[in-house]
């Protein structure tokens, strides 16, 4: 299994292609916890499979207000069937063009089977990695990790921000 | 390893008895056709285990995928509210290519439930909020696809073939059961 980048280490910027005609910048989405969700391929043949569990999960991190991003080797053409077969409502990102160049970058690429892991980060709303979890290929890693990361992440800005409050009265 | 988070209660449809050594939980979906395959392979090993197994069903319907699995859950939970929810759930998954209000219905008729109570729940989603948790309760425990099974509160991965989910029980009613 690869070495993916882990807490504390700021997510690399990447420009990516969310439909044939658009691109889409982590950088732009600052100010929103972010989920980015590496997955190995389209069309897996399992129903629930990560990117349908998490399609139904989604109302449960946008309470958190946070964004999901699904990434895989997947050419435009491909993401956009699957994402109308399967009813998907976030966007699925095409790292395909030098192939899995961003999942390199965050440690998240299988060289032998030319695949991404299948590998989760949640980053802060600074661009910052707050939790990272890399699951076995076979293995749907669910969604637990990403909510348990999102409450603790909530909690900490919420202390923060005290603290913040309390320096100035003080 | 993934542990069911939220433990097994009164609110949940469960067979067998409470004290047994091994309790399976499943997380399914009326829609999903490997729930269709495993719910018979569940009541096989229900036979072979016997008073030695508690089995616990929960909701979690994947509606963006399987769009009758919400309205089936709710009206497995409705029979649940008249005591007939393994009635209800075996009869869902006898007919899954053909969930829909009128097989609802039916079923409703057949079971001797109150067809018309039927339709103002589904209308007025009495039951959304139990399936909603169940579902919750599924995502808080690492759920990652229908079915999903738990053994005495462990994520079971291996497959749900009888053999597979047989051995593991077995195995776990070593562990509880010292000879």
């Amino acid at each position: 299994m690869a070495q993916i980048l882990t807490a504390g280490t700021p997510a690399p910027d990447f420009t990516l292609h969310v439909t044939p005609d658009q691109l889409l910048t982590l950088g732009d989405l600052k100010g929103k916890p972010m989920i980015l969700a590496f997955y190995p391929a389209d069309w897996s043949p399992v129903c629930g499979d990560q990117v349908a569990l998490y399609n139904e999960i989604l109302p449960e991190f946008r309470k958190h207000g946070a964004e999901l991003l699904g990434l895989s080797v997947d050419g435009v053409w491909c993401h956009a069937a699957f994402a109308r077969d399967r009813r998907l409502h976030f966007p699925l990102l095409s790292d395909f063009e030098p192939k899995g160049a961003v999942a390199r970058s965050y440690g998240a690429y299988r060289e032998r089977e030319g695949v991404c892991e299948r590998a989760l980060f949640v980053l802060d709303r600074n661009g910052v990695i707050f939790w990272s979890y890399c699951s076995p290929i076979a293995v749907n890693p669910g969604a637990d990790g990403i909510l348990g990361a999102l409450e603790r992440m909530e909690k900490q800005e919420s202390k923060d921000d005290n603290a913040q409050r309390s320096g100035h009265a003080a | 390893m993934t542990t069911l988070n939220v433990p097994v209660t009164q609110r949940d449809h469960a067979k067998g008895p409470a004290n047994a050594p091994v309790t399976l939980v499943e997380y399914g979906d009326y829609e999903c056709p490997h729930c269709g395959l495993a719910h018979p392979i569940v009541k096989l090993i229900h036979q072979h285990f016997g008073q030695r197994l508690r089995f616990v069903f929960r909701h979690f319907p994947l509606g963006q995928a399987h769009p009758n699995a919400e309205s089936a859950a709710q009206t497995a939970e409705f029979a649940g509210a008249h005591g007939k929810f393994w009635e209800m759930h075996d009869s869902l998954y006898g007919n899954q290519d053909r969930l829909g209000l009128p097989l609802y219905l039916a079923l409703a008729g057949i079971l001797e439930l109150p067809e018309l109570e039927l339709r103002n729940a589904l209308v007025e989603g009495t039951y959304v909020p139990k399936v909603r948790a169940d579902f919750l309760s599924g995502v808080r425990s690492g759920v990652n696809g229908t079915p999903c099974f738990f053994i005495n509160g462990v994520r079971h991965d291996g497959t749900y073939a009888l053999e597979d989910l047989g051995a593991a029980i077995e195995q776990q009613l070593r562990v509880s059961v010292p000879i």
